[in-house]
């Protein structure tokens, strides 16, 4: 079976005025189905540039990027989006919620995107907050919620649309331990129970233990995958 | 207690301020101007103020968009307002100058105006005998019989027919108004179809130039002068009254009788006599009167419209002022949070921000009534006048008109800049630092 | 719809500021709606159908020369004329100068050409019986307090009685209304008898203002038109006949521009108005790119980010736009019933509203326009890095 994401030779050019700067360089890398992997480096490293493209949220200046079998490396900015809208989840460092909807709301906003009723769409929200751990929470705005409760509800919002990947831009970055624990459990059972493909950055080792393996990248290029971590989590 | 007594005691104070602008005469604002100037150079409060002000100031050209919200939302304001209160001006300005005290008009009792009045001869001569009219150097009576009719002629502006008067005037007629001068060609002839045409009927209507024929009444005239009044009478076209009267079949009688009096007090005598002779039934007044009447209503239905929608467009301009301003203190809670840190006492914030948004109401009021002056001042238009026909008038852009205009400026501003101040300034420091 | 929510979440992120905002649409169309008003009162006037199949002859020298009342048999002859009558102004005011009145003498079948003025049949036959009998517009009888029986004392300007008296009083035999909302203006007249006034005035004895035909085809009216005016061709009462909505529009003309003031005023309150809620849109804007960049990393289109900025103003302009309408509807009625009919404002019609609405889109289309595009432009990745 091949991997849900295939990445060859992905290169990535930012240019700032008259400056060149190569972000990534000619990586390849395979994720698998079911994978929960970390991507750990160094700020500068290219990894969040990694992570957005494997998210769609920006094309590649090189390489091919397959994922579940379809090339997104050459989609225009409308496809693109349409491929995130029921194939990506997002999760970020600060949660980026709408402040002006109530936590149902901002779950539900994915299903917009749907053909789904209103009372469906509904009934979907509640079992996503249902999964985070936060359905008596439903009707509150994210001002009235704590940091870990903000990105429970983020990561309710990023599975409600059930895509097939996940990714996550230093979820637990804003976070203190303990709610980072219930967070990281969170994801980690997702991967787990539900099957989800997770791809996570962080730069906090003990965060990756929770991954199934753990890459790193330098300046741009995938060194060697730390398989004693691999070892320790699995 | 003090989170709700804070705005009502705002509010006070901006319908303070608006209640003196209104209240006190221009040099006062300018008396009030130089003091705070003082204030800012050379108190210790107005120094802090003034270069709290300095900073926001400096800024504004940052946020252009916003600034020129508060500027073109006055200016708009002051323009339209400006302009209409020109219109009234205008107006009002040229039938007051029509009338004076020295000389009386008497009309059939109930007429209102010339048009609906009919004397016949034996009453204007009756009229024009009476003790206190003035005579001239011949011994003649100043007494004008006149006879008013209305006819249409093409205008230039819509190419349209528009009723304009027709005056046929007595001999005295030059001596009872001396301000008519012909200013090209000559007067006409007693006794022959020939016209004058008044200078603002020359511009407003086709057929007038001078030696050009006209049909009134069914009967060609030649315009053979143009003159210049100075007042209502510019509308007009005259001719001898006896040729009016028999190209329009009305014999001998007239429609009003114009008289100089011997002296403005005279009139009450005269008003008297002639009202109560019992051989005719006539009202007498004052040419100031009969003149300021007419224009009454239309400057009072002017100035009305004028107010109101002067006063609706200020409330839209109040709150768009108060959106800009509230975003500007905003942007600036940081900095304005430091400087109260720093010791800063809260006046000379309220008053920076009123300052700032005083000079963005200031630039609008300038610009909103520099438009309308280049715009309007002398801008000739046309209403029809209490004879059924068209008095032609020209906007007047008063300097006591720019002057209301930038007051009004002054209060929109002083509203919309007030409850920002009073904000920025009872913003607990420690909560405007914290802010990002 | 289901975005509905969204749009209003955006709306109440700055209570205060899309509070102000509104008062300021508000204000704007409280103006337009007082304005329309005024401007349909003079625009209004003899657009409706029944005024389209009628011509006014008057004298050509002016309105205020009569003509001979000879000449109504001879333009009844005139082919493609299907009814002729004919009016004198009259004038005059009620107890006070200030109480102007709209008040013509009629001939026996002037009403009949007149089908918008609505009136029972009988009150309409009291009028035909009674010689001194009067029918006025509704909107001037509640202004006056007047009802059917009362007599009606009115002071004249232009037309003394025969015996000198200048004071006509009048019975009050029919109320007639208009249905239209665009000709609500014309309840303001009082009408009365042509031959009471033609028998009792001191001057102006068997003499018509003006005639008033009906043409069977309004097509023809040019050339009926034409007809009629050569009947006293080279005569000393030369005619000048035109269609009643050119007999208005160079009776309003006269008055002033009133086009040319509406507009201006209305040209200066909406500039005003596009920038400041082209401001305030920005502004919101600018503070929610990092949630716009949310809904477009879920999967928003460009085109859906779009339209719910679009949306946003749109909805802005409605709410403030709508609320000042309905706030103009209640100041016309008022103003209306405090100053009498004469006032020349119309009701807030239907038409006001579909303009109105027309416009509040069309602003709210245009203020948008700028921060909807940079919504939709923004790169997801910076605005997500605070870039």
């Amino acid at each position: 079976m091949s991997p849900l994401v295939e990445i060859r030779s992905l290169s990535k050019v930012y240019v700032r005025g008259k400056q060149k700067l190569e972000v990534l360089h000619h990586v390849d890398l395979d994720i698998g189905k079911g994978d929960f992997l970390a991507l750990m480096g160094p700020s500068g490293s290219g990894k969040t540039t990694l992570l957005n493209l494997i998210g769609g949220l920006d094309s590649p200046t090189e390489g091919t990027l397959t994922v579940a079998g379809k090339r997104i490396d050459r989609l225009g900015q409308s496809e693109l989006a349409r491929w995130r809208a029921s194939n990506v989840g997002f999760v970020f460092q600060f949660y980026n919620l709408l402040p002006m909807l109530s936590a149902a709301r901002n779950v539900e906003l994915p299903l917009l995107l749907t053909k789904l009723p209103a009372a469906k769409r509904r009934s979907h929200a509640a079992i996503a907050l249902e999964l985070v751990g936060l359905a008596d929470r439903a009707s509150h705005k994210p001002g009235e919620l704590s940091g870990g409760q903000q990105q429970r509800v983020a990561i309710a919002r990023a599975i409600v649309s059930d895509p097939t990947l996940l990714v996550c831009d230093e979820p637990t970055g804003d976070l203190d331990r303990q709610s980072a624990v219930e967070v990281l459990t969170l994801l980690q059972r997702l991967n787990r129970d539900h099957g989800k493909t997770i791809v996570m950055v962080t730069h906090d080792p003990k965060a990756a233990e929770y991954a199934s393996h753990t890459l790193h990248l330098d300046k741009g290029t995938l060194v060697e995958a730390d398989s004693a971590a691999q070892a320790a989590t699995s | 207690m003090r989170k709700l007594g804070s705005p009502l005691l705002t509010l006070i104070v901006a319908a303070a301020f608006i209640a003196l602008l209104v209240a006190l005469p221009w040099w006062s604002a300018a008396l009030a101007a130089a003091v705070l100037v003082a204030w800012l150079l050379f108190t210790r409060a107005g120094r802090q103020a003034w270069s709290v002000a300095e900073l926001g100031i400096a800024t504004v050209p940052q946020r252009l968009g916003a600034a020129s919200v508060v500027v073109v939302g006055i200016a708009g304001v002051v323009g339209v307002l400006v302009a209409l209160f020109a219109m009234a001006q205008g107006f009002q300005a040229t039938l007051a100058q029509t009338g004076n005290d020295h000389t009386a008009i008497v009309l059939r009792a109930n007429s209102q105006t010339e048009l609906n009045s009919v004397l016949n001869r034996d009453a204007t001569t009756i009229i024009g005998g009476e003790p206190q009219v003035a005579r001239d150097a011949h011994g003649q009576v100043i007494a004008s019989p006149e006879l008013v009719v209305v006819a249409s002629l093409p205008k230039k502006s819509t190419g349209l027919d528009a009723n304009v008067e027709v005056r046929g005037i007595g001999n005295e007629a030059w001596a009872l108004r001396p301000e008519a001068r012909i200013i090209a060609g000559r007067r006409f002839t007693p006794g022959l179809r020939e016209l004058i045409v008044g200078k603002r009927a020359m511009r407003a209507f086709e057929h007038t130039a001078l030696g050009s024929k006209m049909d009134i009444g069914g009967q060609p005239w030649t315009v053979v002068g143009e003159f210049d009044t100075g007042d209502e009478h510019d509308s007009e076209l005259w001719a001898d009254a006896d040729v009016v009267a028999s190209t329009y079949r009305r014999g001998d009688s007239r429609t009003s009788v114009t008289v100089r009096l011997k002296s403005p007090a005279e009139f009450a005598a005269f008003k008297a006599a002639v009202t109560a002779d019992p051989r005719f039934k006539v009202d007498a007044s004052s040419t100031r009167d009969y003149y300021s009447r007419q224009s009454d209503n239309l400057t009072r239905l002017i100035r009305v419209v004028g107010t109101t929608v002067g006063f609706i467009m200020a409330i839209g301009a109040v709150f768009g002022a108060l959106n800009t301003m509230y975003a500007a203190v905003a942007t600036r809670t940081r900095e304005i949070a430091t400087l109260r840190a720093m010791g800063f006492r809260g006046g000379p914030v309220v008053v920076s921000v009123l300052l700032e948004t005083l000079l963005l109401a200031i630039a609008g009021g300038v610009i909103g009534a520099g438009l309308a002056w280049a715009i309007f001042d002398h801008y000739t238009a046309s209403t029809l006048g209490a004879n059924f026909s068209e008095v032609v008038f020209e906007f007047r852009v008063t300097p006591a008109l720019l002057a209301a205009g930038l007051k009004w400026a002054l209060a929109i501003g002083f509203v919309g800049g007030l409850f920002p101040a009073v904000r920025a300034a009872r913003m607990p420091v420690t909560d405007g630092l914290r802010e990002l | 719809m289901k975005y509905l929510h969204l749009v209003w979440s955006a709306l109440l992120r700055r209570k205060t500021r899309t509070l102000f905002t509104i008062i300021s649409v508000i204000a704007a169309f409280l103006l337009f709606g007082l304005l329309y008003s005024v401007r349909a009162a003079f625009t209004g006037a003899g657009r409706s159908i029944a005024g389209a199949s009628r011509m006014i002859t008057m004298s050509k020298e002016s309105l205020v020369v009569a003509l001979p009342t000879s000449l109504l048999m001879r333009i009844r002859s005139v082919p493609g004329v299907s009814a002729v009558t004919y009016a004198n102004w009259f004038g005059g005011y009620y107890q006070e100068p200030k109480n102007q009145l709209v008040a013509e003498a009629v001939a026996p079948n002037f009403l009949d050409l007149y089908p918008e003025f609505v009136m029972p049949a009988a009150e309409l036959k009291a009028f035909h019986q009674t010689r001194t009998g009067a029918v006025v517009g509704e909107s001037l009888a509640r202004h006056f307090h007047w009802k059917i029986g009362d007599k009606i004392p009115v002071q004249a300007t232009i037309f003394p009685q025969g015996n000198g008296s200048n004071t006509w009083t009048f019975d009050l035999v029919g109320i007639y209304h208009v249905n239209d909302p665009s000709l609500k203006g014309q309840e303001g007249a009082l009408f009365f008898n042509w031959d009471y006034f033609d028998k009792a005035t001191q001057f102006g004895g068997g003499t018509a203002g003006w005639y008033i035909e009906r043409v069977a085809q309004p097509k023809n009216a040019d050339s009926v038109a034409r007809a009629i005016d050569a009947i006293s061709a080279n005569s000393d009462h030369e005619t000048k006949t035109q269609s009643e909505s050119a007999f208005q529009a160079s009776f309003v003309g006269q008055f002033a521009n009133i086009g040319l003031i509406v507009g201006g005023i209305m040209g200066a309150v909406f500039f005003t108005l596009i920038l400041l809620t082209g401001n305030t849109m920005a502004q919101a804007v600018r503070e929610r790119i990092p949630e716009l960049a949310i809904l477009k990393t879920i999967g928003f289109s460009n085109r859906s980010v779009l339209s719910l900025v679009l949306a946003e103003s749109v909805l802005l302009l409605t709410l403030g736009g709508v609320i000042g309408l309905l706030l103009s509807g209640a100041a016309v009625s008022g103003i209306r019933a405090k100053l009498g009919p004469l006032i020349p404002m119309l009701p807030v019609t239907a038409q006001t509203w579909g303009a109105g609405i027309a416009l509040m889109i069309i602003i709210g289309l245009l203020v948008g326009v700028l921060p909807a595009l940079r919504g939709m432009r923004l790169r997801i990745v910076d605005a997500l890095s605070g870039r």
